[in-house]
């Protein structure tokens, strides 16, 4: 065994990227409940792309045939109906991690320095995951599968000058049809899951280049030379680490965490599966009613509202009375998240030891965000109208806040180690 | 090998050079692919004009036809509807069509060739939803019941699919060009004596 393994490593670096990532990476010890969903996150990925697989050979990408094809993998394809709910449940769940792993990232500042390239690659994963939720939706061709897709497109029109030849270009029709279809069946299923994985790749190298923050906010990673023997933590790690930095607080990543993030799975599976076997349709949140029905050009539905992971950012376009600058706030919501490691300008990274405004304003952000996403599925009404334009209002007054009063915060003085 | 002196300028005037070069056969290339996503000659022909006809249609009564893949509505306006044209002029953005939405020939309060008669393609001009067509309470203004009401963000257009003021619409609805044949026959997507 270890003689196949000498040959492998003297062609390709195995053992040494086994240590250097998983058995001798060194993890802060203090990790708690949030850091389950990047891994979580990963594992749901790769459910995405082994059941999208599958249902790709019983799918048909066409306007005529795709509504069918959908009802022939629920109906006659045996385990279809569990593999294409694992799928869309898949989706949902995707999206729950992914929110509450950025929400993670606030509430500790992993976001900070010198992890600003490593928060930019999360976000750009989560600008592709909506673009590729958005066309993975399209693929039923329900109802909601077609309009959801005309007012996704319509809102490039609002592009001055060019807009018109641009939402053409996208659909390659002048309506929504199956040429449309297929080309977001070729990018869901081989272009953006071929992003969405390199950008994975270059997250984690970028998270184990800096080193994975901590709930505490304090770094493990200390000066060479400046801990004393005895404090250091007793593991092997890779020199890789070791040569440039004291490692203090911090356990191998493998078995340590790998066996924590297992029992997390354990829990999460559970959920997942309550979900597929008795709520796949989780009420109408996950898949539409309106998508059982096949598409229908001439008909908008009586109430058109995105699926629920769309609907915080769907809510503010709703609530500017303007195409252009509804679209603009629209992308602006999502910008502001790419831009916050420098809008926020404290030292001090978690919440722990931050100032109550920055508890105030932190909670403001997701009871926006949480009421954003209601409203968003709702029809407008002038009342829920308004209430949209509020917390629109107090969603970006987040940012703006966090900008001013970083500056000079009051925080709590940090303590030396993770814990002693 | 030549021992001669390293011509830098030449050398960076090759590197530069050939760069150049490459980068405009990148380019070449990359138009097939970006143009492969236009419409196709399929779908370039496709927007023949239709013939709806419309001797069947009830006054206050909306129909649909098919015109490019989209709904055009075709509706019969009364002459109380005609008459809460005058009370919705102040409160429409462009109560004088001066946004080219609409051929010259339907450039007026009615938005129309013949007052009775409103043709117009069926798509919200915010993002392209089709608006319910509503003949009670519509809900503006007192004495007037009908309209069109977008559920998708809530645009709201009189019955000239003139956009009123406040929603996120920005312009009227789309007026396709259109021509009558003797009363009861409508070509919809062709102006009048086109080949």
């Amino acid at each position: 065994m270890s003689r196949i393994i000498d040959w492998i490593d003297q062609r390709i670096p195995m053992s040494n990227t086994l240590k250097l990532h998983v058995t001798q990476y060194p993890a802060p010890k203090n990790f708690n409940f949030w850091y389950l969903m990047g891994s979580l996150a990963l594992i749901v990925l790769v459910n995405q792309i082994v059941t999208g697989i599958w249902l790709t050979m019983s799918y048909n990408p066409s306007a005529e045939g795709a509504f069918a094809s959908i009802e022939y993998i629920m109906r006659d394809v045996e385990y279809g109906w569990l593999l294409r709910y694992m799928h869309s449940t898949g989706a949902s769940f995707f999206f729950i991690v992914v929110y509450l792993h950025m929400f993670r990232g606030l509430m500790y500042g992993s976001y900070q320095k010198p992890r600003e390239l490593l928060w930019i690659f999360g976000m750009l994963i989560f600008l592709v995951l909506m673009a590729e939720a958005f066309m993975g939706y399209m693929l039923p061709w329900g109802q909601m599968s077609f309009w959801g897709a005309q007012v996704i497109i319509s809102l490039f029109g609002a592009i001055p000058y060019v807009g018109d030849a641009l939402t053409t270009w996208i659909r390659g029709d002048y309506v929504i049809s199956g040429a449309t279809l297929n080309r977001f069946f070729a990018l869901h299923v081989i272009a953006l899951p071929l992003v969405i994985v390199i950008l994975v790749f270059l997250h984690l190298i970028a998270l184990h280049e800096v080193g994975s923050n901590n709930p505490e906010g304090v770094d493990i990673k200390k000066p060479k030379g400046s801990v004393k023997e005895e404090d250091k933590a007793p593991f092997e790690f890779h020199e890789r680490y070791t040569k440039k930095y004291d490692i203090v607080d911090a356990i191998p990543f493998h078995p340590y965490y790998t066996v924590k993030d297992l029992v997390g799975l354990a829990v999460f599976l559970i959920f997942f599966a309550l979900v597929i076997f008795y709520a796949p349709t989780m009420g109408g949140h996950f898949l539409e009613p309106p998508n059982f029905e096949a598409a229908d050009p001439m008909r908008t539905p009586e109430h058109i509202a995105p699926v629920w992971y769309f609907t915080p950012f769907y809510a503010i376009l709703a609530a500017v009375p303007n195409a252009v600058l509804g679209v603009v706030m629209m992308f602006a919501a999502i910008v502001a998240l790419f831009l916050v490691p420098w809008l926020d300008r404290s030292t001090v990274r978690s919440i722990r030891y931050r100032s109550n405004i920055h508890k105030a304003n932190l909670a403001n952000l997701v009871i926006s965000f949480v009421i954003l996403g209601f409203v968003g599925a709702l029809p407008p009404t002038e009342f829920w109208t308004v209430v949209g334009r509020i917390f629109t209002f107090t969603y970006f007054a987040f940012f703006a806040l966090l900008f001013v009063y970083s500056k000079n915060e009051k925080t709590k003085p940090l303590p030396e180690r993770v814990t002693k | 090998m030549s021992n001669a002196p390293v011509d830098k300028g030449r050398r960076r005037f090759l590197t530069v050079a050939t760069s150049v070069v490459g980068g405009a056969g990148a380019v070449g290339v990359a138009v097939p692919f970006i143009a492969s996503w236009n419409p196709s000659a399929k779908a370039r022909i496709a927007g023949a004009p239709v013939e709806v006809k419309i001797d069947k249609v009830e006054p206050g009564q909306l129909i649909r036809a098919e015109w490019r893949g989209q709904p055009v509505w075709i509706v019969r306006r009364t002459q109380t509807m005609l008459d809460s044209l005058s009370q919705t002029d102040n409160r429409v953005r462009d109560p004088q069509s001066n946004v080219p939405q609409q051929p010259e020939y339907a450039r007026n309060q009615h938005r129309s060739i013949r007052p009775e008669w409103f043709i117009a393609v069926g798509l919200c001009t915010h993002l392209g939803c089709s608006p319910q067509y509503l003949t009670r309470d519509f809900a503006v203004t007192e004495g007037i019941e009908a309209g069109f009401f977008c559920p998708c963000h809530g645009s709201r257009f009189d019955i000239a699919g003139r956009v009123f003021q406040g929603v996120p619409a920005p312009t009227n609805l789309m007026v396709p060009p259109h021509y009558f044949v003797g009363d009861d026959t409508i070509v919809v997507g062709e102006e009048e004596g086109a080949v």
